[in-house]
């Protein structure tokens, strides 16, 4: 495991001068996987902030080979370039080792983007699939998708009369990916940078697919202070909200047990988007929500082989 | 008059849009977040739980067209809006809403394109997509406004058309009307003229869910309510089951395109500024028209009789318009916000009766008055 300061040596494939906002947890997901990289790599990119702000014209902030394609294609545009590579390498037309990850966020991956990402799975390219998972489609102005929790405020679950903010439970992508029983699969935070840097070296140098979902706060569409964008993914891991967990070769394993669960209203307060739920007449709405947290706890705690 | 409940408000296009649709009778929306018609859907998402309506988020483009499919058969005026992007994978559920007719608005608040293109600047660039954009021989109805009054009125339009023609309904916004603010009038509900899906009036046992009336348009039962009703995207005969009988298939798609093509004059809006006189004719529609009506006003300050056409219903073209118009004046200028496409359309129509000229921008801008005068200039000095 490298320690920061050799991490800081490595060479920056994404640079600064971007314009994602001042604390968005996308550039440091980035950033902290990349840093795990001996080699070259091909970065593809779905449609999502992280395209747009990275790549504002004339500027690029990517020190590598990148495309972006419409929404829903990257794990498909990334899967044509990686079986080329392969079939080229195999003809001993190129030597040396490339590696190829493609960058969506939750609306390019667990909504229009899964059906590409689970084709590229299936078919096992040897690529890494990382999900900067921010919880809404920030891009076009926090508007819902699968990944947002229940009780959240979007544009599109808006918090009134009618409905408390999203009324469904969010999707457990990392399970469907596993599911799809690939080499390597895992659920990261920002927080844990030396987890997250070692679980993105094991995917880039594991042979096959591999899928990393890193939760990546917003203070804009979560409705924080910009300061406190490792604290809210701290606390999103210590609450049991985004446990920490590696699938490696179908063997389920828990990276991080909090000594003492954090209640889930905590990283709630924190965010102005569950701010309708302190109102008396959705104070159970943050029962059930606990109550949901700590029995797919319990669940994990089993398939990791804790209990 | 005093009475009816009429209020003036500030209204960005999205949201006007939102409100005709509203005003129509559209109680389900369906849709999928993109720049720059997202408000269609927050503001869908904040009113239709008020008013017994429904607002889905679905997980893609493809599955918003397919659920506004869905509810439309199920009774619900229903509508989806979109761009670029999207209306590209929306084509094929297109298609399926024309061979199935089954009623339906879509919104494609058009920007840059191919592709990603510029998200946020304003285009022209998919009149032909709206028009030829899903495969096989097919009629469409568009309908593309150049106020944001007109985005109200044009939804209820289409909203209309389409449960009049039991056909989907394509509204072309530009991302400048879909975004800029102005003064709409909003009518008094009671005010608002709202046309139905013509009922079957025979018992469920003789219903032929496809057999066409005196119109052209067979009569709609929604689901549920009794009929027996086989849909499908294969060419099908009037009971709805697919068919490989010629004479069954040729009638089928003559039928489906000659129900908009033999209404025409019902379909076809447009309107005419300082055409009396005019040796110069502008074609324009969009947010285009709203600065080829500046420059008309441009060039009579000058002495020179121009005079504009803003087309609101650009398909089916309205061609016998412009082949008159053609035989009145010398010259007609197209400018749009692509290389090219509506122009192809009025060479057709004024079949060699005058000389026509395009005159595209694609840089992303809007087309301004001065350089349509600029234009209008040269082509004099010819």
């Amino acid at each position: 495991m490298a320690n920061l300061k050799e991490l800081s040596k490595k060479k920056v494939l994404l640079t600064g001068g971007h314009r994602l906002c001042a604390g968005c947890g996308a550039s440091i997901v980035v950033r902290q996987i990349l840093s795990s990289l001996d080699d070259p790599v091909v970065v593809g990119n779905a449609t999502g902030c992280l395209e747009v702000a990275t790549t504002i014209y004339p500027y690029t902030s990517w020190n590598s080979s990148f495309i972006h394609n419409a929404f829903e294609n990257v794990a498909a545009t990334i899967s044509g370039a990686e079986a080329m590579f392969r079939s080229l390498k195999k003809q001993g037309k190129i030597d040396k080792e490339i590696k190829f990850v493609a960058f969506g966020g939750d609306g390019g991956t667990y909504d229009i983007g899964i059906q590409s990402l689970s084709g590229a799975l299936e078919r096992g390219h040897n690529f890494v699939y990382v999900c900067y998972d921010n919880e809404a489609y920030m891009n076009t102005g926090i508007q819902r998708s699968s990944a947002t929790p229940r009780g959240a405020w979007t544009t599109t679950t808006p918090a009134g009369k009618v409905i408390p903010g999203k009324t469904q439970y969010r999707k457990d992508l990392t399970a469907i990916i596993a599911a799809h029983n690939i080499p390597y699969v895992a659920q990261a935070s920002i927080w844990r940078w030396n987890d997250l840097v070692e679980k993105a070296r094991k995917a880039f140098y594991t042979e096959g697919p591999a899928f990393l979902n890193v939760l990546s706060p917003c203070h804009r569409g979560w409705r924080f202070n910009m300061k406190d964008t490792i604290e809210i993914a701290k606390l999103a891991v210590q609450t049991n909200f985004w446990p920490l967990y590696e699938v490696e070769n179908g063997v389920w394993k828990l990276n991080y047990k909090p000594k003492e669960r954090k209640p889930i209203r905590e990283w709630m307060e924190a965010q102005g988007r569950y701010k309708h739920l302190f109102r008396p007449e959705n104070e159970h709405i943050i029962k059930e929500i606990q109550e949901e947290i700590d029995k797919k706890w319990e669940k994990l705690l089993v398939i990791c082989g804790e209990k | 008059m005093n009475k009816l409940k009429r209020n003036v408000e500030l209204l960005q296009g999205n949201e006007a849009c939102v409100k005709g649709a509203i005003l129509s009778g559209v109680r389900f929306f369906a849709g999928y977040p993109i720049t720059p018609s997202s408000e269609i859907a927050e503001g869908m998402a904040r009113l239709l739980p008020q008013i017994g309506g429904k607002f889905v988020q679905m997980e893609d483009e493809i599955a918003s067209i397919a659920a506004v499919i869905g509810a439309s058969i199920a009774g619900f005026k229903s509508l989806t809006a979109t761009s670029g992007p999207g209306f590209s994978l929306k084509q094929e559920n297109l298609g399926f809403a024309i061979i199935s007719e089954i009623p339906c608005v879509i919104v494609n608040a058009q920007r840059g394109g191919p592709s990603t293109g510029l998200p946020t600047k304003p285009s022209q660039g998919d009149m032909m997509q709206a028009r030829w954009g899903t495969h096989g021989d097919h009629s469409i109805i568009a309908l593309a406004p150049s106020t944001v009054n007109e985005v109200l009125t044009l939804t209820i339009k289409a909203v209309n058309f389409s449960e009049k023609y039991r056909t989907p309904v394509i509204l072309l916004l530009d991302e400048v009307i879909a975004h800029m603010r102005e003064k709409v009038e909003i009518p008094a509900p009671e005010e608002v003229e709202v046309i139905n899906r013509k009922k079957p009036t025979v018992p469920p046992e003789e219903y032929f869910p496809f057999k066409p009336d005196q119109n052209g348009i067979p009569p709609m039962a929604n689901f549920g309510e009794g009929y027996r009703y086989h849909i499908t995207g294969l060419i099908h005969n009037q009971k709805g089951l697919p068919t490989s009988n010629p004479q069954e298939i040729d009638s089928f798609i003559r039928r489906i395109n000659n129900k908009i093509q033999e209404n025409v004059k019902d379909i076809i809006i447009y309107e005419k500024y300082f055409l009396d006189d005019a040796k110069i004719a502008l074609i324009a529609c969009g947010s285009v028209a709203r600065a080829a009506e500046r420059t008309v006003k441009l060039a009579r300050e000058e002495g020179l009789k121009v005079g504009l056409l803003k087309l609101l219903t650009i398909w089916p073209f309205p061609s016998e318009e412009v082949n008159r118009l053609a035989q009145q004046v010398d010259l007609i200028i197209v400018p749009e916000m692509n290389l090219g496409q509506m122009v192809l359309e009025v060479e057709r129509a004024s079949r060699g009766n005058c000389e026509v000229v395009s005159y595209s921008r694609v840089d992303g801008e809007l087309i301004n008055p001065i350089e349509i005068l600029g234009k209008i200039q040269e082509e004099i000095k010819k």
